[in-house]
């Protein structure tokens, strides 16, 4: 049942490509194509070109859906793979924990019953879900993309419409391929200027939730735009889009151009032959108006970004690397009771700076940063050098694919004889709901994207940083900048 | 759970935090169940603030003080006042399931994340957004007396706090308001659009 020339987004012909007057942004024009209808005095009922399920919040819908003796409406447009539970070692053998294997078992009967495409564990497309969509060309340019999971804002970054929905809408869009939605409002973020050296795509994405905090784009969709985000390659454009959902963006994307085409090029499911170049002419319509209005519009400079970690319990409690926590009568009134029970959950002191810092734990990858260009970062870093005795790192490529990738590159070479290993693809301990827990109390250098209380085990204790980050603390075992490495 | 949405008039379970993350309402490890079990989700409803690793209930969090600790019945405890942008982080649903199952039919904040407010009200839990004013003066009434109760009028959209007499208008859209008022969920919605679906392949097909 595998459609290999995927929908390629054609299936909207830009119908505002004989709108007079222009003043669309890209999100409109994505959007408007795939409305069915405005209810009234409601939502809007939105066609959805593209379905990932996983096996958290999908098997209360595949419930819902037989309880009311439905089949998928189109379920050649719903494709499902197991990767948070999945272990980060012996894939090939059931899984230990009873609790996880039901789960992913019950995935892989619910697609075989409901005629899904399934990539299970050992399947060699298997990985993060929103690892495995772009890299596999199941995400492409002027789709409208869901899962029941907040980080598909990832999937953005191939200029695409794409959000995370909860289980409901998850059976919503099983029963009938679309969603109830509530259309958001329009935000660009531009970043201009050029990113220093040692500073990344995760950079930007962290330093941008420091000063919008983790609700200051509830209510919109983002755009980024900028030289600095133009400049980014797809791999950091995906970081950065990853991350949206943390400054509370119903979605964050950029509009598509030649880093996108290149990157869709050949891959399993992207279109080929004259489709492809149907394709490209399409999606190079795919852009804001120059005279688009948007409800709120941000400038940042890259040359003010510097490597980022976060302090506190929650991803917009960040700062540059070598600043110090802020103290707390900068904190507004109604936030001081937040902000001292995260401080004291992390065992950090307001003015104090984390540069220097004793860590434990060091983990890469995660749909934020489980991508080659990561594993690059990591190991151009550590080559040469040793991991400190003090730290224990899980280094987990996002898919068998990025695996794969690292291995042709001998990259797995660096990284083992600088006393790293390579686990299984997965989530991991991003939010360790298989065995890669950090021990409560201890300290991870993580490049995920929550740092929430328990959220990588009960207890455990998260700064977030970039893969670069990650790596120079790795090997001093302490908090580093690595820029101070990279000389 | 389906249940039709009038008038609610209730005492409150006070969490006077920001950014409460569905990461604290309901933490990972619960979330491998395969059936929409809510009172397993209610049951364990902020787990790790609730209870310690001996699994015995901590004083400090609010659900185990004496004013606060009875389970949510008709009039009693069915409406949670939260900080400000109440359910950010995953979209996990199960956080929507943990407040239904506990008993909760309405949740105050001044500001809710925007996917978890949908999953509220694909629960039939109500999310209503207060002014911060409105939310620290409740704060305080709660603070001053723990039985002062409010008054949530769905048809009117109107939120009252019976101790102050204060009364503020909250919005919600007309097409899930009638949803909420006859327990109605999308999926009945869009089953009879089923039309219109089609209609909208054709067209795009073209």
């Amino acid at each position: 049942m595998e459609q290999k020339q995927a929908n390629c987004g054609l299936s909207a012909p830009c119908p505002n490509k004989e709108r007079q007057g222009g003043g669309s942004t890209l999100f409109d024009k994505i959007w408007d194509a795939h409305v069915v209808q405005n209810v009234e005095d409601g939502p809007t009922q939105l066609y959805i070109d593209r379905l990932y399920c996983h096996e958290v919040t999908s098997p209360q819908a595949f419930e819902g859906m037989r309880a009311r003796g439905l089949k998928c409406l189109r379920p050649e447009r719903i494709f499902c793979m197991p990767d948070h539970n999945t272990p980060t070692h012996d894939q090939d053998k059931p899984i230990e924990d009873p609790v996880s294997k039901k789960q992913v078992d019950t995935l892989a009967k619910n697609t075989a019953d409901f005629g899904l495409a399934h990539f299970g564990m050992m399947d060699k497309r298997n990985g993060i879900i929103h690892v495995v969509g772009p890299e596999r060309g199941l995400s492409l340019p002027g789709m409208t993309i869901v899962c029941g999971d907040s980080h598909t804002s990832t999937h953005g970054a191939m200029g695409a419409v794409a959000f995370g929905i909860g289980t409901s809408e998850v059976e919503m869009v099983m029963a009938s391929q679309c969603i109830l939605q509530q259309k958001p409002k329009s935000m660009r973020i531009n970043v201009e200027g050029h990113l220093g050296w040692g500073v990344t795509a995760k950079d930007v994405a962290l330093y941008l939730m420091s000063k919008l905090t983790t609700s200051g784009a509830t209510g919109y969709f983002v755009e980024y735009a900028g030289a600095a985000v133009r400049s980014l390659s797809m791999e950091g454009r995906l970081t950065l889009c990853n991350l949206s959902i943390e400054m509370g963006a119903r979605g964050g994307f950029i509009a598509p151009d030649e880093v996108t085409f290149n990157y869709i090029k050949g891959r399993e499911y992207a279109p080929k032959g004259e489709e492809w170049d149907k394709a490209v002419e399409y999606w190079k319509t795919l852009k804001s108006d120059d005279d688009a209005v948007y409800d709120k519009e941000l400038t940042f400079q890259a040359e003010d970004i510097e490597p980022m970690v976060t302090y506190g319990t929650n991803p917009g409690m960040g700062m540059g690397i070598t600043e110090s926590i802020p103290a707390l009568d900068t904190i507004d009134a109604a936030g001081q009771a937040s902000y001292i029970k995260s401080l004291n959950y992390m065992g950090f002191e307001p003015g104090e700076k984390l540069l220097g810092k004793k860590i434990d734990y060091v983990f890469l990858g995660a749909c934020t940063n489980g991508r080659i260009e990561d594993f690059r970062a990591f190991a151009g870093l550590v080559k040469g050098r040793k991991k400190a005795d003090n730290v224990i790192a899980w280094l987990v490529p996002g898919s068998w694919m990025v695996d794969e990738q690292i291995r042709k590159e001998g990259l797995d070479k660096v990284l083992e004889a600088a006393g790293f290993e390579i686990r299984q693809p997965g989530c991991s301990a991003c939010l360790a709901m298989n065995d890669d827990k950090i021990p409560a109390g201890k300290l991870s250098v993580s490049t995920s994207n929550r740092n929430f209380e328990g959220r990588q085990g009960p207890g455990a204790r998260t700064i977030l940083a970039s893969p670069l980050v990650a790596a120079a603390s790795a090997v001093t075992g302490v908090v580093t900048d690595p820029r101070t490495l990279m000389k | 759970m389906k249940q039709k949405f009038d008038i609610i008039q209730s005492t409150c379970v006070p969490l006077p935090l920001e950014n409460v993350d569905t990461d604290q309402i309901i933490p990972a490890r619960f979330l491998k169940a395969t059936t929409r079990d809510e009172k397993f989700f209610g049951d364990n409803l902020f787990r790790d603030w609730r209870f310690n690793k001996e699994e015995q209930p901590k004083q400090d969090f609010v659900f185990n003080q004496p004013d606060f600790c009875e389970a949510p019945r008709e009039g009693v405890h069915q409406i949670l006042v939260a900080g400000k942008n109440f359910g950010s982080g995953s979209s996990r649903e199960h956080a929507a399931w943990a407040i239904a199952g506990y008993g909760f039919r309405v949740v105050i904040s001044s500001f809710f994340a925007d996917i978890h407010k949908n999953n509220e009200l694909n629960n039939f839990v109500l999310p209503v957004v207060v002014s911060e004013g409105f939310l620290a003066e409740l704060f305080e009434s709660i603070k001053q007396n723990p039985q002062m109760e409010v008054k949530v009028d769905v048809p009117n959209q109107t939120v009252t706090n019976l101790a102050t007499g204060k009364s503020e208008k909250f919005e919600i859209n007309g097409y899930k308001k009638y949803c909420l008022m006859n327990a109605l969920d999308d999926i009945d919605f869009l089953l009879e659009n089923k039309d219109k679906i089609e209609k909208y392949e054709e067209k795009v097909k073209m």
